[in-house]
């Protein structure tokens, strides 16, 4: 006997519940830029409104080509993206104006047109991958191109060192890029792929010790070269932040492919081993765990390097307590780096803690729907995949906001969506149009129980 | 694979409980610790933000935020600046406040609890908020005679009111220019502030309520005030009178600062002692008492302990556990025993106020912007120190050492002065410390003045309490009484 196909979302539904959310993403956006002009300029000036409006209509383009070409997307993930996006535009304005900066050079314009071209990119990606299955193919491609992308800056002449990570990669007068972003998604993708291939040889053979079967030596190949990976990020890249962010992603896609928890423990356990080496080694790893530990203390608060900035970020975020300052209203440019990787931090200020919170519970929305993918999901890629790139978005989320509030040790990383930076907003709207592709593909998918 | 995914949702679930705690923690509990941090430079712009209270004496601004045309949208400004420094302190953009701008910034900022509603209807009826302002308790005639009296000594004069221990006046020399130091250009901020902390007279400090001293001869009022309420002595008690004392137990030999006897005869009464305020006398009572009893009476005075006025007055120490050689040397006020002018002051204003000692206080008024007293100060008792009787028998002694004594050079004719001269040595070449403390009129006390006269009041070693410091205390006393 067969059931009738159900469908619990008609498509046409889930587009206009997403057209009603995004108008009011556009919304919340654009009264933050008013809002951040009269509390900072105290007067209106339409120009980064026109900008504003600019976006609102290409993200709008964005849900008109799901229309076509997914129908059956998850309806929130394209709003939550647009409102992060929206804010961390409004905020990097803000810093703007205190900073005495307009014009094409300023900070606010550039987000603008990387977000422009980072909507355009999501675009181009739903448009061209119309099965995720695509990607499966080119797994080690994939791997390739990640691997390459991560050492990119380490070429002389190419890569730049911006206050001690060599991460960027120089275009001259052009700007700069960050490869590692992008990265991240080859990576996952190499990951899922690489996994669903080999899970079982990973998975089912070893010893038995105190419950948990531990792999085999020879199996142990692939977490020895991530892990080297991550290491040699660390000691050559010097950037903390980003090993701790590929080797946390590597770690939960082996755990969920292989779902033995030894993979787990063996992975933090090399984990910590390098990061406690390096902190007894690399003067500037060593600095960070003191910076944490007793960021208040006075000799580390003056030192070179020392914990003035995380100092004054917590300053910032207590003067914004509860409620806030509201835009304009708070000082978040005596904190360096207010736009980028201490937005948050800036948003705290302005916004208090009612509005971290939102910010906190609107990436949690976002990564659940990135999970429920994975539940849902009906083949194993697409599920790893899924969840891999949610998790990369959580895990990030982590680090940074952890940093500042505290929880870990500051490394540099920036805020999904939020910080200013064009290869980080590139690779959040890439990572945001394959889990639309995903999520339709999923709902697509007839359940017929047989 | 979803038994696995769903631990791994456990996980993301903890990761972001661990952020919304640690935001929480940060912007509700830590909130205000980090905001009070002195690095912390949002506070102070948010403090020009608002119209900074005026400080007032006798009604008249001394200090006051003027509208400027800048970032910080006032500028405050001082008046008679280098008279009352002491008072006020000043508050620069670049560093931390000092004097009443820092011990009363909530007020004067309008953050302090008793002005929460004014805040709040400030907020509602849409008015610009603005601070407290503050009455001092000083008296200007007093202020100014207490100014010019000191002339060019380096050191300090301290009037108090001895029934409530209000300060009337306290007066810091060298001054200097607060308005310098508030400027808003932290280039000319920082030069000037370097200046001054490069001067070697130390202008930035306030000598009445931060500048340690050995107390020397006026410290004898402490131990009379140990021997007599032991009611083991009285005035007419007697002690052995050489020209030279050798205490148990050292070499080291102790003179009165006659070089002679005590007076004529083989041995010298309390009273003479005092009023000749003599050593040896005193290091042989003070070895009687031992160092217990003097310190416990010394403590009943406010040694060893702190204040605030509510500036933080500096600890002045009676120390502890002393053999009996410093136990001799510390009972006139030498070794290790160490005073600020608003200690002795507390002294002698016990003495006056029947021997309880009063809370010093240099605050009168808190008035709100609408010029309502959000709190008003009411003399508070810190305990008594000595009874009624000794009071009385100590005052006369120090009515004579003022007319016939030690102290002849406080003298105001038609008034009772009661007064002790001190001389206190610094290590064996360094200039004297010279002292007066007393109060005046003697029968019904209004004013105690302390005088502090540091650098031997520049004659090096030849200087004395009587010849320096006793005038200008005798100058002041001159010009309030006859207000």
């Amino acid at each position: 006997m067969t059931e009738p196909v159900r469908r619990l979302h008609l498509p046409q539904k889930l587009r206009n519940l997403e057209l009603f959310l995004l108008l009011i993403a556009c919304f919340i956006n654009a009264s933050a830029v008013v809002l951040v002009q009269l509390g900072a300029l105290g007067e209106l000036d339409p120009t980064l409104v026109l900008l504003g409006a600019g976006l609102s209509a290409l993200v709008i383009g964005l849900h008109i080509v799901l229309r076509f070409v997914a129908r059956d997307a998850d309806p929130f993930i394209l709003p939550i993206a647009t409102v992060l996006n929206g804010i961390g535009i409004a905020m990097i304005y803000r810093i703007d104006i205190a900073d005495k900066q307009g014009g094409w050079e300023s900070a606010a314009v550039r987000q603008t047109v990387w977000s422009a071209l980072a909507i355009f990119s999501a675009i181009v990606v739903l448009l061209v991958i119309r099965n995720h299955r695509v990607l499966f193919r080119y797994t080690y491609i994939a791997g390739l191109v990640g691997v390459l992308l991560l050492f990119l800056p380490l070429v002389p002449g190419l890569g730049k060192e911006v206050s001690g990570a060599r991460v960027w990669i120089s275009f001259g007068n052009f700007g700069t890029f960050q490869p590692g972003e992008i990265a991240k998604i080859a990576l996952a993708v190499f990951f899922a792929g690489y996994l669903v291939r080999n899970r079982d040889s990973l998975s089912m053979v070893g010893k038995k010790i105190l419950g948990a079967r531990f792999p085999r030596f020879r199996d142990l190949g692939p977490i020895l070269v991530v892990w080297a990976l991550s290491m040699s990020v660390i000691i050559f890249q010097r950037d903390l932040g980003t090993a701790l962010l590929y080797f946390g992603l590597f770690l939960v896609m082996l755990y969920l492919a292989t779902g033995r928890l030894s993979w787990v423990i063996l992975g933090m356990g090399l984990f910590l081993g390098g990061a406690l080496i390096a902190s007894q080694t690399l003067n500037y790893v060593n600095g960070r765990f003191t910076n944490w530990l007793d960021a208040l203390n006075p000799a580390v608060y003056d030192a070179k390097g020392g914990s003035f900035q995380l100092v004054q970020g917590l300053f910032g975020l207590a003067k914004g307590g509860l409620l806030g300052t509201g835009w304009g209203q708070g000082r978040p440019e005596i904190t360096p780096v207010p736009q980028s990787d201490y937005i948050i931090a800036s948003l705290g200020e302005e916004l208090g803690l009612a509005g971290i919170f939102a910010i906190l519970a609107l990436y949690l929305l976002f990564v659940a729907r990135g999970f429920r993918i994975g539940f849902a999901g009906q083949d194993d890629f697409g599920k790893l995949l899924a969840v891999g790139l949610a998790f990369v978005v959580a895990l990030q989320c982590f680090i940074v906001i952890g940093g500042v509030t505290r929880v870990i040790p500051l490394t540099g990383l920036t805020t999904p969506f939020l910080a200013a930076g064009g290869s980080s907003l590139v690779a959040n709207w890439i990572i945001a149009a394959l889990l639309l592709r995903l999520s339709d593909t999923v709902r697509n998918q007839p359940r017929l129980v047989v | 694979m979803n038994r696995e995914l769903k631990r791994v949702s456990i996980v993301v679930m903890l990761m972001f409980v661990a952020l919304l705690s640690s935001t929480s923690v940060v912007q509700a509990f830590q909130a205000d610790n980090l905001s009070a941090d002195p690095r912390n430079t949002r506070t102070l712009y948010d403090s020009y933000q608002v119209e900074r209270g005026a400080i007032l004496v006798a009604g008249e601004p001394i200090a006051q935020s003027m509208p400027a045309d800048d970032d910080y949208k006032f500028l405050r400004t001082y008046t008679n600046p280098e008279l009352y420094a002491p008072i006020t302190g000043y508050i620069p953009i670049n560093g931390e406040p000092t004097g009443l701008e820092f011990a009363l910034n909530a007020e004067l900022t309008g953050n302090s609890n008793s002005q929460f509603f004014d805040k709040i209807s400030a907020l509602v009826t849409g008015q610009d908020p603005k601070g407290a302002a503050i009455e001092v308790t000083i008296d200007p005639v007093a202020q100014q005679a207490a100014w010019d009296a000191l002339g060019d000594y380096t050191g300090s004069v301290v009037v108090t009111e001895p029934a409530t221990g209000r300060i009337l006046a306290m007066v810091s020399k060298p001054g200097f220019n607060p308005n310098l130091l508030t400027v808003h250009n932290n280039a000319e901020v920082t030069a000037s502030y370097d200046a001054l902390l490069a001067d070697p007279n130390d202008p930035l400090i306030n000598r009445a309520i931060n500048s340690l001293n050995p107390p020397g001869s006026i410290f004898k009022l402490v131990v009379t005030t140990a021997a007599l309420e032991s009611g083991k002595y009285t005035t007419e008690s007697t002690f052995p009178n050489p020209s030279v004392y050798t205490a148990p137990g050292t070499t080291s030999e102790i003179e009165n600062s006659s070089g002679g006897t005590c007076g004529a005869g083989e041995t010298v009464t309390l009273a003479t002692a005092l009023r000749l305020s003599c050593n040896i006398p005193f290091a042989e009572l003070g070895l009687e008492l031992g160092d217990t009893a003097i310190r416990e009476t010394a403590e009943k005075f406010g040694f060893n302990s702190n204040y605030s006025i509510p500036m933080n007055v500096s600890e002045s120490v009676y120390p502890r556990g002393l053999d009996d050689p410093q136990t001799a040397q510390s009972a006139f006020g030498q070794f290790d025993v160490q005073a600020t002018p608003l200690q002795m002051a507390m002294v002698s204003g016990a003495i006056a106020n029947g021997g309880v000692v009063m809370a010093p206080n240099l605050v009168q008024e808190i008035l709100a912007p609408n010029l309502s007293a959000l709190e008003t100060f009411k003399p508070v008792e810190l305990g008594r120190v000595m009874s009624e009787e000794t009071a009385a028998t100590i005052t006369a002694m120090m009515i004579n050492g003022v007319q016939d004594g030690a102290a002849s050079n406080a003298r105001i004719d038609g008034v009772d002065v009661a007064g002790k001269t001190g001389t206190a040595q610094n290590g064996s070449t360094d200039p004297f410390t010279l002292w007066f403390t007393g109060f005046a009129p003697a029968n019904d006390p209004q004013y105690a003045i302390t005088v502090l006269v540091e650098n031997g009041g520049g004659m090096g070693q030849t200087g004395f309490g009587n010849l320096l410091a006793a005038p200008v205390a005798q100058e002041v006393l001159e010009a309030v009484l006859n207000k």
